[in-house]
């Protein structure tokens, strides 16, 4: 099962390494960690991609929350919630895929962020499947270069995540 | 305004800490030098850095305190990871306190600079880097915390050297608060009442209990809950003494090489009464096996995520073993009402001792369980019995009866040889006036022999046991049982002269042939040679086998028992 994981974390030096190394170490599967500091300088926040049995993710849990700097940790995924993926992807533009990428990018509700006379960046958000989906519509031979942020999600409603 | 290196003289000094172990070089000269102008905390200067952190390792085991080391960085930082990893798999609580090269220097491969905080990241509790000398005070505070409180661990704090040279206020807190960590202590009382209520209608109950009854210094505690209860009680390796092991309710140490009757109740049970112990692969053998049982598991940890790891749990308790078992005692007082079918169950358990699965084949030359018994009847029972890893240290595991906790110090969790000595040393730091033998093999005790030289310099009076075999036996007798007795480098020839070895180091040795000199000897050794470090080299029936033994893979009532009896 595919679940997303939201981590409160010190903002110190090595605190990544600490998160990175729990899940090489015991063998936890990373598909996508995303990290930045929250409106609170001194906390950071993460969200890891992950999967496993329900077994596997309690302990994944469990050993989170053991670590030292980290302050809170909740399972994304338990609950409603809405997550969200950024995709900066660079494209061949030239003669008439020219027009054919700017189609593309309107009907996913991507922007053209960078123009020259023979590629388009564009910048797509969304859930990452739709990234995915994007992905898979554009002829393989015209993607230039592409980079994704991960996953970062957040809870619906009343579902806050604070220290 | 005092030195980074006084404050973390001056910190030592506030935890109370009388003793550190430790071996000098550049980037920690500002401390020796402040240690060098006090006289609270003693050093005691190792051969090793690896005793080092064993010794302050077994500090701690063998008192209620906080052992210290403290090193240079580089190779001095890297020959203390496996006595980190040690304690850390043992959860034991210690700080390091490493040197660092100079702030500005980190990073550009400089003399003897290595990533502390990254080599040891994996086998700390936690790991400081200190940057900045007015963080010194706070970090060292944090890190006694951090060790001690929880599961505990071992804490390592790296201070670069100009950290330790530049000046700033000493201010030493009381207390500590951090948001990111506050381990539970009390148990959630629902749950106790869920277990006792489940204890009280138990037919088949056990209480397996494991080095969280030592940690918690809660053996009382737990024999009291035993005692009103009647109910038989198992101990880990790690939690042995945590219950008298002369009481009738004692079953023996279970797993591996656990006896017949504890296995057995552990496995037929249908009330598991888990506490401090984390059900680990040696424990509970094949885990399919295990739960092809039906049965009811309360599981009392500090730890979470000890609880449902291995095996799945329905009354999970979190907190601190002390504290539930007050909580359970209490209820007790209620009115305890034990199920009758109890003692039908100790029928069962009786007929399961009357195996004598700890009965051992007699030969001409000494058997090593001999030694042991023998060993437990000199010292009384009273003896702190230190060990290394292999065939003797589930001897001593087996045939000293431990009554009391803290008394049993040896390396579980990671299983590493070259332990014993050092440990010796840490135990006699913590505890100046006590009888300390170190059951050894002559394969482990020369991981860490030189320490020897330490004992001499500062008097510690261990009593080397050397169960001598000329063998890895642990590892031959694997070989014989599961590789056709295909003996591959398991043989250790050109051992030395351990007499002589040990007078050379100033010490007294003494080698020892034939089972009637077995006792004499240690009598010698215990009371004429009290004040001495003596190596006793009993040279033992180098076939003697660990029974019982449930084999990998086997279930834990699929024992292999000794032998011709
Ligand atoms: C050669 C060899 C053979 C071995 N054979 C056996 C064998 O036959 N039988 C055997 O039992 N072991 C054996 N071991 C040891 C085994 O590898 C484990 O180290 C041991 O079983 C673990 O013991 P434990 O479950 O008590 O856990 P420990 O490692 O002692 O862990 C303690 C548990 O208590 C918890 N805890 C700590 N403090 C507290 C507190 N204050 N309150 C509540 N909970 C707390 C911790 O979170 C942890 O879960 C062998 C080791 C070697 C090297
Ligand atoms: C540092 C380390 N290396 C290797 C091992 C694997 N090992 C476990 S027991 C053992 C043999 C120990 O021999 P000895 O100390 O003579 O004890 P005996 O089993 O003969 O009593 C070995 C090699 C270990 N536990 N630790
Ligand atoms: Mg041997």
């Amino acid at each position: 099962m595919r679940h997303i994981i939201s981590i409160l974390i010190e903002n110190e030096a090595g605190a990544l390494s600490r998160v990175a190394g729990l899940f090489s170490a015991r063998g936890y599967n990373i598909e996508s960690l995303t990290v930045a500091p929250t409106e609170d300088p001194s906390l950071s926040r993460m969200t890891i991609l992950t999967s496993g049995s329900d077994d596997v993710l309690e302990q994944i849990t469990k050993q989170l929350n053991k670590l030292v700097d980290v302050v809170k940790v909740v399972d994304l995924s338990e609950a409603a919630h809405v997550e969200r993926e950024l995709m900066l992807i660079k494209v061949r533009a030239t003669g008439k895929d020219r027009e054919e990428m700017k189609r593309m990018a309107d009907i996913f509700r991507g922007r053209i962020i960078d123009v020259t006379e023979s590629t388009y960046v564009i910048e797509l958000t969304g859930a990452s499947t739709k990234l995915d989906s994007f992905i898979a519509g554009l002829d393989a031979g015209l993607i230039l270069e592409t980079v994704r942020t991960g996953v970062c999600g957040i809870g619906r409603g009343d579902r806050i995540l604070k220290v | 305004m005092i030195s980074g290196a006084e404050i973390v003289i001056r910190c030592l000094q506030e935890e109370k800490v009388d003793c550190v172990f430790g071996y000098p070089g550049g980037s920690v000269l500002h401390i020796y030098d402040a240690l060098f102008k006090q006289d609270d905390v003693k050093h005691v200067l190792v051969r090793h850095e690896q005793a080092a952190v064993h010794a302050a390792d077994a500090y701690s085991r063998s008192s209620q305190r906080v052992g210290v080391a403290l090193v240079t960085s580089g190779p001095g930082v890297t020959n203390t990871v496996t006595g980190i990893a040690t304690a850390y798999m043992d959860s034991i609580p210690m700080v390091v306190l490493c040197g660092q090269v100079p702030t500005q220097y980190i990073g550009q491969d400089a003399f003897q600079e290595c990533d502390t905080v990254g080599i040891t990241r994996p086998c700390v509790k936690h790991n400081f880097l200190v940057k900045d000398v007015k963080d010194l005070a706070i970090t060292i505070k944090k890190a006694f915390h951090i060790a001690a409180t929880g599961r505990p661990g071992p804490v390592v704090v790296d201070i670069p050297k100009d950290v330790t040279a530049q000046m700033c206020e000493f201010d030493y807190p009381k207390t500590i608060q951090m948001r990111s960590y506050n381990p539970v202590v009390k148990g959630h009382l629902g749950q106790i009442k869920k277990a006792v209520q489940m204890l009280q209608e138990a037919k088949r109950p056990i209480i397996y209990t494991g080095g969280g009854v030592i940690l918690s210094d809660a053996a009382d505690k737990l024999t009291q809950l035993a005692k009103k209860l009647d109910f038989p009680v198992t101990n880990t390796l790690m939690g042995l003494g945590g219950y008298p092991a002369t009481d009738r309710q004692f079953v023996g140490m279970l797993g591996m090489h656990g006896t017949f009757e504890a296995n057995n109740a552990m496995h037929y049970a249908d009330v598991i009464l888990a506490v401090g112990a984390r059900f680990d692969d040696r424990v509970i053998g094949n885990p399919e096996h295990f739960s092809s049982e039906k049965r009811r598991v309360i599981h009392i940890d500090i730890d979470p995520s000890s609880i449902s790891k291995r095996v799945k749990v329905d009354v999970p308790i979190v907190g601190n073993v002390a504290d539930v078992l007050d909580e359970m005692l209490k209820l007790l007082d209620g009115g305890c009402k034990t199920d009758p079918e109890v003692a039908d169950w100790w029928k069962q358990i009786d007929e399961w001792r009357g195996r004598k699965s700890l009965a051992y084949r007699q030969s001409n030359h000494i058997m090593p369980q001999y030694v042991v018994e023998k060993l437990y009847e000199v010292t009384g029972g009273d003896a702190f019995i230190t060990s290394d890893v292999g065939q003797h240290q589930m001897f001593a595991a087996q045939y000293y009866k431990f009554d009391k906790p803290r008394r049993w110090i040896n390396s579980g969790g990671l299983g590493t040889m070259g332990v014993g000595l050092p440990y010796g040393m840490g135990v006699l730091m913590a505890n100046p006036d006590a009888q300390v033998a170190c059951v050894t093999g002559e394969g482990s005790i020369q991981m860490c022999i030189q320490e020897m030289s330490t004992c001499k310099q500062y008097g510690l009076p261990v009593k080397i046991i050397n169960l001598n075999n000329g063998m890895l036996g642990m590892v031959r007798q694997w070989q014989e049982m599961f590789y056709s007795k295909r003996y591959s480098q398991s043989y250790v020839t050109s051992l030395p002269d351990f007499v002589k070895l040990a007078e050379a180091y100033g010490h007294v040795g003494m080698r020892i042939e034939k089972p009637e000199d077995v006792e004499p000897a240690l009598r010698k050794a215990f009371t004429e040679h009290k004040d001495d470090l003596v190596f006793m080299d009993f040279i033992i029936d180098p076939g003697a086998n660990v029974f019982p033994m449930v084999a990998a893979g086997k279930g834990l009532t699929e024992m292999i028992l000794a032998e011709e009896l």
